[in-house]
């Protein structure tokens, strides 16, 4: 049996790997000692005449105590640790990305040459994330059916897309490589291939593709982008939320609901 | 019943035994004791069906896109063409495998058959005290198990939306293209709902009207104490879901929007619902097995249960915070943040009372004269495996770490070490210990240990690599691993848990073989083959009907095994005189006392 956790690649969450190991240290003290505790009393106490004893308060005290402060000390380890992750704490200048799920694919939306999503420029890709090395990205999801659910195992991201609602989480990638976005919520038949291509790339790299794909979809976005009926191609595609990348009404916390 | 002496404690000595048609007798029986065994064998006949449903799903997990080997060509086009599974039969597997597993085989199993069986029997009543009532609560639950069945005849498919059904996926049918067969799933789980309900209020009523004389609460066996708060987290908590299940029925077919955001209903709502009642009742499906288990590690150590009233207390706080935790199922749902930190607090609070619990079956064993008989090896099998389900419950309570393993195989693991392990083996102490006064007849033992040994095995092989799947990330519910390259090095494994899976199934056969062999052609049962202290051993095997000849009177707690004062055995029936002894009150020497409690003192 392997316990060790798969490589983390997110620059920021390695609290949450060694919460785990932490936990695994605790769990597993309390596994020999009640195992080799049990099985010890299996060898030991037969054919024997058993004692009378109906319990015993101080020990009752120890075995409640001790789980008990062993507890509340995770609980306020992981409570901070949490806030971290999941409070609304992106750095200022983090990569913004849109992410709409729907049966089952990914698309994402990109804040196009002015940084900011919600604006004419921007442009979606399916299936097909990238992001930089080294930089935080920010990432607002939506969806358009059912609940979905953003899994990226290797940088330890998961977060569930609810209909109605824009939840958010960020991470930054600290190493180059291609991984894959999958969907850890079962949406319906297709759930099991809702995954998405996941390219971190180096910074230069990163913008000299990110410049080239912006500048064509600005001209796009110039030529009446914003029309009755919006290109929808494969590789590019609309129809996102009329709200999308506006002031949620429902404040900017991870979680409010719209 | 030789070295029993009851006393007739003015009550009359009435012949109970009258001659009943084979309908009244068997059928439409108001008997507790013919309920629960109807109970039994409907229950472990739904087993079965989700076991080989859990096949199913090992096969298309080890050999996605292979067609089902044996039994493929039976599926119609529409579940598997040329037995090849289609997503669609395999979301539907996934579901009803959970659904059958949780509502129609652990949940019966427990409540319907022990509570049942044991609660009028342990606490010296002639039967429930609402009988009719009772029949009807296994006939509305054996309905509800026909309406379930039948999502698997319509078109469309059984519900496919997981067992926790969350909406909108369940609530729109054009989302799963199932539709009637998530409306049987819900009128199923209704229908289940009255049924429940019927039975906590018949369980709650018994055990407080119908004690027999000197039956007081600190001297009732630790299994009808947890019936009994189990009773009361299914009367609290079952509404709660027939509610939501109810709205979400009028959500597929009335056009109600409760959970479909498109009619500005809240997706998340039906997640707070559902495991509003969900969590208490993962504690409905784990108090009765703790309670048996405590029976048969008594029984089995030949002393008295360690810490009684901790073992009550621990459990009445297990049923408080149960109500208080069900947010950990939605850590990562979209829900506040800060709401998190409130749930895994409580989450992890909740381990110490089962903490207690563990180190107080530990004590019971401790310097006892530990009886390795059947029973009593899937009692201390159930500690050995509810420990790691306990253990592996603490990752996924912590925010942090849930955000990696929350909807990977590291919570099926977790879930199956808590049901399978835990209540599954306690179930299987359970009939071990009590089937000599369901039947009149034995099971054999020896049958018994080999059953238990590869159960045990079996079950390890099976569940202990889903940790390691879980932990490389693989996602719960998916039918073909082979999209995500990250989960390839997973195959081999995942190929090792089907075959092991097909293992423990097989081994299921063994169970059922002895159980058959044993109700027809078993040795006869003597009253007390265990040499058992609880009342339901002071009556002959099987119990008549009426239970008693005459009502009996307690003088003794349940647990006075190895008595310094009983010379010639090492138990003292409950409705022994008390001449025989001084009676043990229960209190271990005053509060903050250290001493280890003296011989009879009180």
């Amino acid at each position: 049996m392997d316990w060790t956790l798969p490589p983390n690649l997110a620059a920021g969450r390695m609290a949450i790997d060694e919460t785990y190991y932490i936990i695994l240290v605790l769990t597993a003290i309390a596994f020999v000692l009640v195992e080799a505790g049990i099985l010890w009393f299996m060898f030991r106490y037969r054919n024997r005449e058993a004692d009378y004893v109906h319990g015993n308060n101080t020990a009752e005290i120890i075995w409640t105590a001790i789980p008990a402060i062993a507890m509340v000390w995770l609980g306020i380890h992981s409570g901070g640790i949490w806030s971290e992750i999941k409070g609304d704490s992106a750095p200022d200048d983090a990569f913004e990305l849109g992410v709409t799920a729907r049966q089952f694919e990914w698309m994402i939306t990109y804040p196009g040459a002015d940084s900011e999503l919600g604006t004419a420029d921007d442009f979606t890709l399916r299936n097909d994330v990238r992001i930089p090395v080294d930089r935080a990205v920010s990432v607002k999801l939506h969806t358009e059916d059912v609940i979905h659910s953003f899994f990226l195992p290797f940088m330890r991201v998961k977060q569930d897309a609810v209909p109605g609602m824009t939840t958010r989480t960020w991470f930054e990638a600290a190493e180059t490589g291609d991984f894959q976005l999958a969907c850890a919520e079962l949406c319906g038949l297709g759930h099991y291939r809702m995954s998405a291509s996941v390219a971190v790339l180096p910074a230069d790299s990163f913008s000299t593709w990110y410049q080239t794909r912006a500048k064509e979809a600005a001209a796009e976005a110039d030529s009446s982008f914003w029309t009755e009926t919006p290109p929808n191609t494969p590789e590019t595609v609309s129809g996102l939320p009329d709200d999308y990348g506006t002031a949620e009404s429902g404040g900017e916390g991870s979680g409010e609901h719209q | 019943m030789a070295t029993v002496t009851t006393e007739a404690a003015g009550t009359p000595v009435t012949d109970v035994e009258h001659e009943q048609s084979f309908l009244r007798k068997y059928v439409f029986s108001t008997d507790h004791k013919v309920i629960g065994v109807q109970f039994l064998i409907t229950s472990l006949l739904f087993l079965l069906f989700g076991g080989l449903l859990a096949l199913l799903i090992r096969w298309q997990i080890a050999a996605p896109g292979e067609p089902i080997p044996l039994i493929g060509g039976l599926f119609p086009e529409a579940m598997a063409p040329s037995g090849i599974m289609l997503p669609e039969f395999y979301n539907s597997l996934v579901t009803m495998h959970g659904t059958f597993m949780v509502f129609f085989a652990i949940m019966p199993l427990l409540v319907g058959v022990f509570a049942n069986f044991l609660i009028p029997l342990q606490i010296g009543a002639r039967d429930m005290a609402f009988p009719r009532l009772n029949m009807a609560s296994f006939w509305l639950a054996f309905a509800a198990g026909l309406i379930m069945l039948a999502g698997f005849l319509v078109e469309g498919g059984a519900a496919g939306a997981g067992w926790t059904s969350y909406a909108p996926l369940s609530a729109n049918p054009e989302y799963t293209g199932v539709s009637l067969g998530q409306q049987l799933w819900c009128v199923s789980l209704v229908v289940l709902g009255l049924s429940s309900i019927a039975g906590s209020v018949n369980y709650i009523t018994t055990v407080i009207n119908n004690r027999a004389e000197g039956m007081t609460w600190f001297r009732l066996p630790l299994s009808v104490w947890s019936l009994f708060i189990t009773a009361i987290l299914a009367l609290l908590a079952l509404p709660i879901l027939s509610g939501a299940v109810i709205m979400l029925l009028f959500d597929q077919t009335l056009g109600t929007q409760f959970f479909l955001q498109s009619g500005g209903g809240q997706p998340l709502l039906w997640q707070h619902l559902f495991w509003f009642f969900g969590h208490p009742e993962v504690y409905i499906l784990i108090l009765p097995a703790m309670g048996i288990a405590s029976e048969v590690i008594a029984n089995g150590s030949r002393k008295p249960i360690f810490g009684y009233k901790s073992m009550v207390f621990a459990m009445v706080a297990i049923s408080f915070l149960g109500f208080i935790v069900w947010g950990h199922h939605m850590f990562q749902s979209g829900m506040n943040p800060t709401l998190g930190t409130s749930f895994m607090i409580s989450t992890l609070v909740i381990a110490v009372p089962s903490a207690i619990k563990t180190f107080n079956w530990m004590g019971t064993m401790w310097r006892g004269n530990i009886q390795l008989r059947t029973s009593n090896l899937f009692g201390i099998g159930f500690v050995m495996l509810f420990v790691i389900g306990g253990l592996s419950g603490i990752y996924m309570a912590s925010t942090p770490v849930d955000v990696y393993i929350h909807d990977t195989y590291y919570i099926v693991a977790h879930i199956h070490y808590v049901l399978f392990g835990g209540s599954l083996f306690a179930i299987f102490a359970g009939i071990y210990y009590w089937f000599p006064k369901m039947f009149g007849r034995m099971m054999s033992e020896t049958v018994g240990k080999i059953h238990f040994a590869l159960t045990f095995v079996f079950f390890n092989l099976a569940f202990l690599p889903m940790h390691e799947v879980g932990l490389g990330g693989m996602m719960r519910r998916i039918y073909d691993a082979s999209n995500y390259q990250y989960l390839q090095d997973m195959q081999g494994l995942n190929e090792f848990i089907s075959w092991s899976a097909l293992g423990l199934f097989l081994v299921g056969l063994i169970f059922a073989g002895n159980f058959i062999y044993g109700m027809l052609w078993g040795e006869e049962a003597e009253a007390n083959p265990w040499n058992a202290n609880t009342l339901e051993w002071q009556t002959p095997s099987p119990a008549k009907h009426g239970n008693w000849v005459t009502l009996p009177t307690v003088y003794h707690g349940a647990y006075e095994y190895s008595h310094p004062e009983v010379s010639d055995k090492d138990w003292l029936a409950q409705n022994e005189r008390p001449e025989v002894v001084t009676p043990y009150e229960g209190e271990p020497e005053g509060a903050g006392s250290t001493d280890v409690a003296p011989a009879g003192a009180g």
